[in-house]
């Protein structure tokens, strides 16, 4: 085509262009989700579980990809977060049932879920795979539609890795498009999708202004804010499995996680047991000109230094300008100040660690609190101790929704070393200026509606009471039908549709429900 | 009705059209058209219409579409119709993209300005491509209104005005009858075979398998060409760009128009085989038509071909195609005795009653409850049924509510209120 057309016809930058592609990505995910609610949960398990397969096999590739493609973390570690967030993921959610009603027996109040509709899920460059895995399963197992939005730092992986669980999970039975991306996202364009009222709700993990662009793009939005995690050890600890836990959650994936350390806090009468120990775990202890030097290369007038996000620590040490062995895992740089005027107290998204020395557990827990005032309200916090009424102030002081105790904050927080919920999403609660609080799941994407009746009145006493929700499945596809003299028996579409199927389940389903009315009778 | 709009009507009676501005009000269609977006047109008295007529897929892509919009302001900054005798940027563009979507062999384009100006030109062009007259339509076929193209249709179109084919040059033979189609050309003295790929004047009647691939081997057989009407089957009305392709059948000639332009600025396409435009080697100033391929027009096709082409179109037209269907099986469930047959390829379709008339009144009760569907003109026993592609799933199920409401209406009118719903 002439140059000249191509660019007058081209108007992809133009507001009304931009508009009408939200519209029919978001409407073609519309459909889908419309058409995922009719699948029952045996189907929906089905398709969640097919797709964690397939993300799980390709976890590997896709960390290696997403490395090359950002130069954030370690491959190994990618890998191992990505398995974590497939099939993992699912098994952990099995036995929640997002698709049949249920009943408070107690209430009488019977609850029939409602999928959140369409989600718009963006996708930070620092976990990209991991993210697109978690927002896409959890949309699955929720009978909900995602249109996934990649940093385009990390576009290129997150596009391939979308577009492979797209292909998964229509081949193994979901409505088309349930699963899609955005593959050229802008900033006007990912406004376009966040305010569009097509949209239901906005997933948001990412930089601080992307997530307040997401709250503030008038739809609900489950957003969440930075992290700087304290932890503090003290007296009652075990100092070794302390140093090395900690040394080991900086590491992982040179501390990309949100959740990973940010400020080591101990007392005099630990720290130098403590430093000997995390020297054994791998940490170089900075002289006070290397924590100098640290500090001027990594923070800017502007803040953090987004060259050294997820960098090793050989790496940012000779960028900062000083060596250390190639062995060393962890920088750990001394500071005397927590908050404003000590940079090295903010967030790092790099294996670099502060260490504070307090001088009493109070003073510690107290330090512990106001470094998340200052910087990563509402996010994660973890302690190494054995004494409970510590654990138990500690936790009470900070403003933090999870303390993790005696593990790695890094992989704890984020629920693959502890009991939490393995989430890549964090909820950062009022504390943090969102909306949810705790790891966030699928449970956060459907709502209920709640059935109630008359307090005087009789209420359903079991579920054998209630009446069933319709599943009738994938929509059948529409015949190219109606030659003239060729017109179809009467009824034949009926049965093509599998409403006979319907009649004989909701036949099967009386006449297990009166057996057991017997049974309970007797 | 508002004074205003009658006052309207006075004067569409008094300059435009007598018969037919009454017409309408004898069938309790008082609709003058104002504003309009979407999928909806608004009554000049404010009332709101699901237009699931889309005269005949020009709204496709919906009313005023914005990204046409858009583009037809960008066009207009720069161009204008055009001169018909110059090459022309957004000429060529159009006829390159269209030789890029349409089947293998297609050359060239020729423009005009309506769809049976295309019909002409197609006409014509197979008649100097073959050096023979014959032209074999098919009964109750519809390709347009001017002079050769209304000699292919029914005569209640042609006879009005003394223009029916007197010299026996014009055969029509019944759709879905390869006996007769034979008969019609195994003379070898046909030009061509002119077919709509589903006849929508006369209901969307679809064609029997196998029944369209045969007619284009019985051209092949006697030396005939096959024109492709995708006049309201192309554009991925289907499902697939053209309703022909669908079918298996690569045309000689193809006849685009309607939605090409989405209704923002009328052109139509001629496209032809090598052979079939031979006449554009040799005398490019045989045909003219000044409004023929206007730049603007063509500016926008361009757009319309890119959006009709996305992914994201193509997976709305199945949802929104089984989607309806669904639902209008669970309605003819309901009146199994008036609404007696479902037509459908993709989003074209036709809904047949149980009474020769019947679908006047579905058309009614549909425009009392806010759709705007109309009958076939040559089969009133059809409605016109035509969703653009890119209904929501929220209007479609809107529709669907409304449209059983309305044939629940009609069944009960035409049929007698004691035997109104079944089941
Ligand atoms: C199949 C078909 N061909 C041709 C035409 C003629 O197009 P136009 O009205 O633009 O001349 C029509 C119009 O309804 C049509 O439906």
């Amino acid at each position: 085509m002439d140059p000249a057309i191509a660019q007058l016809v081209d108007i992809s930058g133009s507001d009304a262009a931009m508009r009408a592609h939200a519209d029919m990505v978001l409407e073609r995910a519309r459909w889908a989700s419309q058409v995922f609610q009719r699948y029952d949960r045996d189907q929906t398990l089905k398709i969640a579980q097919a797709v964690a397969k397939v993300a799980f096999a390709k976890a590997g590739d896709y960390a290696q990809w997403a490395v090359k493609e950002t130069g954030f973390g370690v491959a190994e570690h990618k890998k191992l977060k990505n398995e974590l967030s497939s099939t993992p993921l699912v098994e952990f959610y099995e036995d929640r049932d997002f698709v049949n009603p249920r009943l408070d027996e107690r209430t009488g109040i019977v609850e029939v879920p409602k999928p959140a509709g369409v989600i718009f899920a963006l996708v930070p460059s620092t976990n990209p795979i991991a993210t697109v895995y978690f927002k896409t399963l959890c949309a699955l197992m929720t009978r909900n539609a995602v249109v996934m939005c990649p940093h385009p730092a990390a576009r290129e992986c997150c596009v391939d890795a979308a577009l492979t669980l797209a292909r998964a999970a229509e081949e193994a039975g979901a409505p088309e498009a349930v699963i899609q991306v955005v593959e050229r996202p802008t900033i006007p364009l990912i406004n376009e999708f966040m305010g569009s009222e097509k949209t239901d709700v906005i997933l948001a993990t990412g930089g601080t202004a992307m997530v307040r662009a997401a709250y503030s793009s008038s739809n609900p939005a489950i957003g969440v804010g930075p992290g700087n995690a304290p932890v503090l050890v003290d007296e009652t600890a075990d100092i070794a499995a302390a140093a090395r836990h900690i040394a080991d959650s900086k590491a992982f994936d040179n501390s990309v996680l949100c959740t990973n350390e940010s400020v080591l806090i101990t007392l005099e009468s630990v720290a130098k047991t403590l430093k000997q120990e995390l020297k054994k775990a791998g940490a170089h202890i900075c002289s006070d000109d290397e924590t100098k030097a640290l500090r001027g290369y990594l923070f800017h007038e502007r803040g953090f230094n987004v060259e050294a996000v997820g960098r090793d620590a050989v790496w940012i040490a000779e960028q900062a300008g000083f060596k250390v062995a190639k062995s060393v895992k962890v920088l750990v740089a001394r500071i005397g100040l927590i908050g404003v005027g000590e940079d090295l107290s903010r967030e790092k998204l790099c294996p670099v660690l502060a260490f504070y020395v307090a001088s009493s557990v109070q003073q510690a827990v107290m330090q512990a609190r106001s470094l998340l005032r200052f910087a990563g309200a509402g996010h994660s916090a973890a302690i190494h101790s054995t004494d409970m009424q510590t654990i138990m102030d500690y936790s009470a002081a900070v403003e933090a929704y999870r303390v993790v105790v005696n593990a790695p904050c890094s992989q704890g927080a984020a629920g693959f070393d502890t009991n939490l919920a393995p989430t890549f999403t964090i909820g950062t609660g009022f504390l943090g200026r969102s909306s949810i609080g705790e790891n966030i799941g699928p449970q956060h994407l459907v709502n209920w509606t709640r059935i109630a009746w008359h307090k005087q009145s009789d209420h359903p006493a079991s579920m054998l009471d209630i009446g069933a929700l319709s599943h009738p499945g994938p929509l059948p596809k529409a015949p190219s039908d109606g030659v003239p003299g060729e017109s179809r028996p009467k009824n034949a579409g009926g049965a093509a549709r599998g409403k006979p199927a319907d009649d004989l389940r909701e036949q099967i389903r009386k006449i297990i429900v009166e057996e057991l009315r017997a049974v309970l009778k007797d | 009705m508002s004074a205003e709009k009658l006052e309207v009507l006075e004067k569409s009676k008094a300059f435009w059209n007598p018969n037919k501005t009454q017409f309408w009000q004898d069938v309790g269609v008082d609709l003058v058209i104002d504003k309009r977006e979407g999928y909806f047109l608004n009554d000049m008295d404010g009332r709101r219409l699901i237009d699931v007529h889309l005269n005949g897929g020009t709204y496709n892509l919906g009313h005023r579409n914005a990204e046409l919009i858009e583009v037809l302001n960008a066009g207009a900054k720069r161009f204008d119709m055009g001169n018909h005798h110059f090459p022309a940027l957004a000429r060529t563009a159009l006829a390159e993209a269209l030789v890029g979507c349409t089947p293998a062999g297609m050359k060239y384009t020729i423009y005009g300005a309506g769809g049976a100006e295309a019909t002409e030109l197609a006409i014509k062009s197979a008649r100097n491509a073959t050096q023979k007259r014959k032209i074999v339509s098919v009964i109750k076929a519809y390709h347009g209104h001017s002079g050769l193209a209304v000699k292919t249709g029914d005569e209640r179109f042609s006879k009005t005005f003394l223009s029916e084919d007197t010299e026996g040059e014009f055969i029509q033979v019944p759709f879905n009858d390869l006996q007769a189609m034979e008969d019609a050309l195994k003379g070898r003295d046909a030009a061509a075979v002119i077919m709509e790929t589903i006849p929508a004047t006369y209901g969307f009647p679809m064609p029997h398998e196998g029944y369209l691939p045969s007619v284009k081997a019985l051209c092949e057989k006697y030396d005939a060409l096959y024109i492709a009407d995708e006049v309201q089957t192309g554009l991925m009305r289907t499902g697939e760009m053209w309703g022909i392709t669908k079918y298996g059948v690569t045309p000689d000639i193809m006849i685009i128009g309607k939605g090409i332009t989405g209704g923002m600025y009328p052109i139509s396409c001629c496209v032809v085989s090598e052979r079939a435009g031979q006449w554009l080697k040799q005398d490019g100033f045989a045909h003219m038509s000044t409004a023929g391929g206007a730049e603007l027009g063509c500016i926008v096709g361009l757009k319309v071909l890119e959006i009709t082409q996305r992914p994201e179109v193509v997976s709305m037209v199945r949802y929104v195609a089984d989607f309806i269907r669904a639902g209008l099986d669970d309605i003819q469930d309901l009146y199994p005795d008036f609404f007696i047959g479902i037509r459908q390829n993709g989003v074209v379709m036709g809904l047949e009653f149980n009474d020769p008339e019947g679908a006047k009144p579905v058309m009614r009760h549909l425009y009392e409850n806010g759709v705007w569907a109309i009958f076939s003109t040559l089969d009133p026993s059809v409605l016109q049924f035509k969703p653009g592609i890119l209904m929501t799933q929220g209007l479609s199920e809107d529709l669907l509510r409304r449209v059983e409401i309305a044939i629940g209406r009609a069944a009960a009118e035409v049929q007698g209120s004691g035997r109104r719903r079944a089941g």
